[in-house]
């Protein structure tokens, strides 16, 4: 803390909130300038875990990148997989079959209502509501338990490839899927019991870092942020990908634009999300969730690599450096709808293995973009309502 | 091609550059100079709506067929039929663009981002400033010309000593 001027007002204090500090849920700083509890100016600082994501891109193959995305959004690492995987494909020119597309959907709703679990229960432990958070994180373990079922970890899932999936899912992993989905509308309710009539809750959240129509455009905003404005901009529903074309589901959208329509969009969103789950899981289609191996794209079944030179020489030919099925030269932009915003990836290809250019479009980022306005004149604990209802994530932000 | 962009061509027909030559759904490149109005034109022109700025990056085309070096890349959306446009503003000479954070206050942090890795100056800027590297640092990492494992920073980190042996 430094002092810098006194007047007859009282003195004008410089805050440094971050790096290291439990509520900002990440590696950032934000330096504020106070009048007492009126925030004056605040300029944020980000970069501290910047760690050259696009440059390694250019060293590495389309499916190695992969590997790269878990570690952004490190709350739902499924969607920027799918992503990733998507904006590669439509680059490749190709479709995976039906039933990979229909397991990336039900992949990325269950991380989306894992990172909202996240999301709702860390803004709401910031403004004192500790149960929320741990009813939260009590659902989200149990996801986390079905990713690590089917993808072999917790957090670095890796499960997408360019073509297709690592595996298709575990025999019963539906059945688990469904038994979940049955036990946690419940938690959803308790969470609204405990926060939408709460006197501090709604205290805190309403009216508080409110973002009007014309500033989602003015600032890019996506996502949750940009519905609970008013606008009605989900890519699920206005640019279809990964067949969400077949699903029933409604986008919330909300009123004032304030944290706690923030609030309310997200809730819906995990009643939406469920939803999906359950038609996903009622229309499974049978198949292959690769496309064919004889496209020289995918890697053919490991019983036939260990078992026939054909298969063998196969498994090589894809996955050493100098072989394997090229792209195209060109450039393409595809953007999916990820739990925080529209996660967008610009690649840029000249023909070779390893991409000439991938631009990852971090939602986080953007939306972030709006939070010195928002402060600019608020109080100084609004600063972990809006902090928590722009649900910023350090590894996407600083990629 | 589509007609967004036959219509940017036949609106700004000495602003269109050729290439670089590849396959692109929606894309023009044009040049640097007069980008504002451009994109003031895709912004506001009744046909053309494209008011929201998606995405703005750059690219290094050192190693690709292409009229320059370095190019910004505009990535806008039409919020109502959801269709994308991308605009390659290749700069000649003094790497320098007019700012579009007056337009879309996003681009604030965008543009610092891509001056930060890839050294272009956009004129104009309110605050043109490093945002993911430290504020002392040399060079822009994104430029095709710079090595993966940097230029020897990693080699000049200051080793700090024990002043004395553990007791």
């Amino acid at each position: 803390m430094v002092r810098v001027e006194n007047d007859l007002q009282g003195e004008i204090l410089e805050l440094s909130f971050g790096p290291q500090h439990p509520a900002t849920h990440g590696t950032l700083q934000i330096v504020m300038e106070l009048d007492g509890e009126k925030v004056l100016n605040v300029e944020p600082h980000i970069g501290f875990l910047h760690t050259g994501f696009e440059k390694l891109a250019e060293h590495m193959s389309y499916n190695q990148f992969v590997t790269v995305t878990d570690r952004m959004n490190y709350l739902s690492p499924l969607s920027n997989n799918i992503g990733f995987s998507l904006a590669a494909e439509k680059l490749f020119g190709i479709e995976i079959p039906k039933r990979g597309q229909y397991i990336r959907v039900l992949m990325s709703e269950l991380s989306r209502i894992a990172d909202h679990l996240v999301s709702i229960g860390t803004a709401a432990m910031d403004l004192g509501a500790m149960t929320v958070f741990l009813y939260g994180f009590r659902e989200r373990e149990k996801l986390y338990d079905l990713f690590e079922w089917a993808t072999g970890a917790r957090l670095t899932t890796s499960y997408t490839r360019v073509g297709g999936l690592m595996a298709d899912l575990p025999e019963d992993f539906p059945d688990a899927v469904l038994k979940w989905v049955k036990q946690f509308p419940k938690t959803i309710d308790e969470i609204e019991k405990l926060l939408n009539h709460n006197r501090i809750f709604q205290d805190r959240t309403y009216n508080i870092g409110v973002i009007s129509k014309e500033d989602v455009i003015k600032y890019s905003l996506t996502g949750p942020v940009a519905r609970a404005s008013g606008i009605n901009y989900d890519m699920r529903k206005d640019l279809p990908y990964s067949s969400y074309e077949d699903f029933e589901f409604e986008v919330p959208v909300g009123e004032n634009g304030d944290a706690f329509d923030r609030y309310l969009v997200r809730m819906e969103e995990m009643r939406q999300s469920l939803g999906i789950v359950k038609q996903v899981l009622a229309n499974l289609p049978d198949g292959d969730v690769n496309i064919d191996p004889d496209s020289k794209l995918t890697l053919p079944g490991k019983d036939e690599v260990y078992t026939t030179i054909e298969g063998l020489i196969h498994h090589f030919e894809v996955t050493m450096e100098n072989r394997g099925i090229l792209p195209p030269v060109g450039e393409i932009y595809m953007g999916t709808e990820s739990p925080n915003g529209e996660l967008g990836f610009y690649i840029v290809s000249n023909g070779k293995r390893e991409p000439y250019r991938v631009r990852i479009r971090p939602p986080s980022f953007i939306n972030y973009t709006i939070f010195k306005k928002l402060m600019k004149g608020a109080m100084f604990s609004d600063i972990v309502s809006n902090l928590g209802s722009l649900n910023i994530i350090a590894g996407e932000l600083d990629r | 091609m589509s007609e967004f962009t036959e219509k940017i061509k036949l609106k700004f027909p000495d602003e269109i550059l050729e290439g670089p030559e590849f396959d692109s759904e929606d894309a023009v490149s044009v040049k640097s100079d007069k980008i504002l109005d451009i994109l003031d034109y895709c912004r506001t022109d009744a046909g053309m709506r494209f008011e929201f700025l998606t995405d703005l990056t750059a690219v290094d085309f050192l190693e690709l067929d292409s009229p320059e070096r370095l190019a910004v890349i505009y990535v806008l959306r039409n919020m109502a039929s959801m269709e994308t446009l991308i605009l390659r503003a290749f700069m000649f000479g003094d790497e320098e663009i007019d700012t579009v954070s007056e337009i879309w206050h996003s681009a604030e942090w965008l543009e610092r981002e891509v001056w930060d890795l890839f050294g272009i100056k956009f004129k104009g800027h309110p605050n043109l400033k490093r945002i993911l590297m430290p504020d002392d640092y040399e060079g822009h990492p994104l430029r095709k010309d710079y090595p993966l494992k940097g230029r020897g920073e990693r080699d000049s980190f200051k080793i700090i000593q024990r002043e004395r042996e553990r007791y």
